[in-house]
């Protein structure tokens, strides 16, 4: 049975980021017992946060050298505590995720499998399950190394909800820092501000394509409004400048699956298809019939979507009332 | 400044949909190799900071690119050193002897070789999808990462401003050099990549083509072959794929006549509402 460490993210309001949650059920997934690691700057109060998830451990490096994203800041002591008997490092795959998690498997010479959907214990054996080829694909695979590193697919693991219990709080020390620290300086973060949900936890999308052109925001607001949705688009209407690069879904941007996805105006192209393909219910409205994203599609609209989507917002209006 | 830029082949992006899986393995055969979108990106990005944008036939810099594979991908090479890179390395390999921990460990130490002021990366191949090489590089040389670049300014070849898309926005980050970079696709917008040699150009969107000439003169740019045992000596792989499978395919869907039939179907049928 694994002995998992589960990476922590925090947010710049210094709580514990909801994807931490994915990486979390993954380690209820693979068995055995896991810790949390919380490292960052404020981490201790964050600690509290998230002690009734069932734990043997919240460990906790609060320091302000951890202030800011910088991996190489986080790594060493991520790779320090990780040699306290723990033998699968886990982390969600969020850009964060993805850009500490190879970099602590290098430190331990460890095997890593990136953005895995699934796990499963066989005699023993963790076997672990990603999509590869933007998704149309899935690859099973096991590492060969005794200490392993995972970042898990948020998409694909649900929030983990309580437990109940009260996991103990201990603090770790922050490890030696490593040289190649010393060349990243943390500039800013440029950071999108939006009252609407995180594309990462949405349970409604509203994506839209390059079809929306200028009124990308006037058409797709009123219904992200209706329905609490996230705002998505695709790689076309963020390179014409219509829709902000942070909002992209696909192999670039973010990968989703939502409850309930709808697809404006957007032609469903591969590298798009990589990031929405999970959502459970998918809607596309788009003028073009053969558009692929009808293959994808459970309800296809083939209409102009300047008519369509404000009498969707009618119709909606008039089935929640 | 000096550049290396690793580069995979993968097969056609475009295609994907048209993945196949027999027993348990992706068949290959009969699918057309294309370089790596993302590879191609850096190979774009560094000949953009190794030149005047106004004048890109005088090189003010070297790029040098690496692959891992059989003879045949030296084509993938060629088609680089066509668009303007000045040299090229094939480590003879065949893919059952790669993972991304190999190709890093073996890139460790074509990096002491060669030794480059950065290594830029595609973020990710398009056919394993898992965005590891640059980071486990920068660890093993010790080097400082900016990972999903999409944007770099070069400050005097000394160290990179480098703008992060990350989750919920970007992060700018001054790395000192050497580095590793890994670049996202809107690396190659028109002014993303800007450099001393080149502080104002705007370029045309996305990646360059090579001229029939280039393409001929590439022929005589240098390409040498390197055994991957010359690089690394313990060549044992550190992940497994037992099998692949296709996704599990969606029920097919239905076209609505009209919005009321959508929002009715939305509620009752599909109960998302």
């Amino acid at each position: 049975m694994a002995n998992i460490l589960v990476i922590a993210e925090m947010a710049p309001d210094g709580k514990v980021r909801k994807s931490t949650h994915s990486a979390i059920t993954f380690a209820r997934n693979a068995g055995g017992t896991f810790s949390i690691l919380v490292l960052g700057q404020g981490a201790k109060a964050a600690a509290a946060e998230i002690t009734g998830y069932g734990a043997q451990k919240v460990l906790v490096c609060d320091d302000a050298y951890l202030a800011n994203p910088i991996v190489e800041r986080f790594a060493p002591t991520v790779a320090a505590v990780a040699k306290n008997g723990f033998d699968v490092i886990a982390v969600t795959a969020s850009s964060f995720g993805k850009d500490l998690a190879p970099r602590v498997a290098a430190k331990l010479g460890a095997g890593y499998a990136p953005d895995i959907s699934g796990v499963k214990d066989e005699g023993g054996k963790l076997v672990y399950r990603r999509p590869v080829f933007a998704g149309n694909a899935y690859g099973n695979c096991t590492l060969n190394t005794a200490v392993q590193v995972v970042s898990a697919r948020q998409s694909e693991f649900s929030a983990a909800e309580p437990s109940g219990g009260s996991s103990p709080i201990e603090d770790v020390a922050l490890a030696a820092k490593d040289a190649a620290a010393e060349r990243v300086e943390f500039v800013g973060l440029d950071a999108a501000k939006s009252e609407r949900p995180d594309l990462g936890e949405a349970r409604v999308i509203v994506s839209g394509g390059r079809a929306l052109k200028e009124k990308f925001a006037e058409v797709l607001d009123p219904l992200a409004n209706m329905l609490g949705a996230a705002v998505g688009a695709s790689r076309a209407a963020c390179d014409a400048g219509y829709a902000p690069a942070e909002l992209q879904v696909g192999q670039t941007g973010r990968v989703v699956a939502p409850r309930l996805y709808f697809a404006i105006g957007i032609s469903g192209a591969i590298q798009h298809l990589a990031g929405m393909k999970g959502s459970k219910t998918i809607v596309a409205i788009n003028k073009d019939p053969d558009a692929p994203i009808f293959q994808v599609a459970d309800y296809g609209l083939v209409a102009d979507l300047f008519n369509a989507v404000p009498e969707l917002v009618t119709e909606l209006k008039k089935a929640t009332a | 400044m000096k550049i290396l830029v690793p580069l995979k082949r993968v097969a056609d992006p475009d295609n994907a949909n048209k993945v196949k899986v027999n027993a348990g393995k992706i068949e290959t055969t009969g699918l057309e190799w294309k370089p790596n979108p993302f590879d191609e990106y850096a190979v774009e990005t560094a000949l953009r900071l190794t030149e005047n944008g106004a004048n890109p036939k005088a090189r003010l810099g070297e790029v040098v690119v690496v692959t891992f594979g059989p003879k045949e991908t030296e084509s993938t090479l060629r088609q680089a050193l066509a668009t303007g890179a000045d040299k090229a390395i094939r480590i003879d390999a065949t893919d059952d002897q790669l993972d991304g921990d190999v190709v890093a460990r073996a890139l460790k130490a074509l990096v002491e070789k060669e030794k480059p002021d950065v290594v830029l990366a595609g973020k990710q191949a398009v056919d394993g999808d898992s965005n590891q090489v640059g980071q486990l590089l920068a660890e093993y040389l010790g080097w400082p990462q900016a990972t999903f670049a999409g944007s770099i300014k070069s400050e005097d070849d000394k160290s990179l401003l480098v703008g992060r898309e990350v989750d919920g926005g970007t992060i700018n980050v001054r790395v000192g050099l050497p580095a590793v970079v890994s670049v996202d696709l809107r690396i190659v917008a028109p002014t993303s990549v800007s450099s001393k040699h080149s502080p104002a150009h705007k370029y045309p969107e996305g990646v360059r083509f090579a001229a029939l000439m280039a393409i001929m003169a590439a022929k005589k740019k240098p390409l040498t072959e390197m055994k991957l045992a010359d690089l690394v000596s313990d060549a044992a792989l550190k992940i497994t794929y037992t099998g692949f499978e296709l996704p599990p395919a969606r029920k097919a869907g239905i076209k609505v006549a009209s919005v009321p039939e959508l929002v009715e179907k939305l509620k009752s049928e599909a109960k998302v509402l």
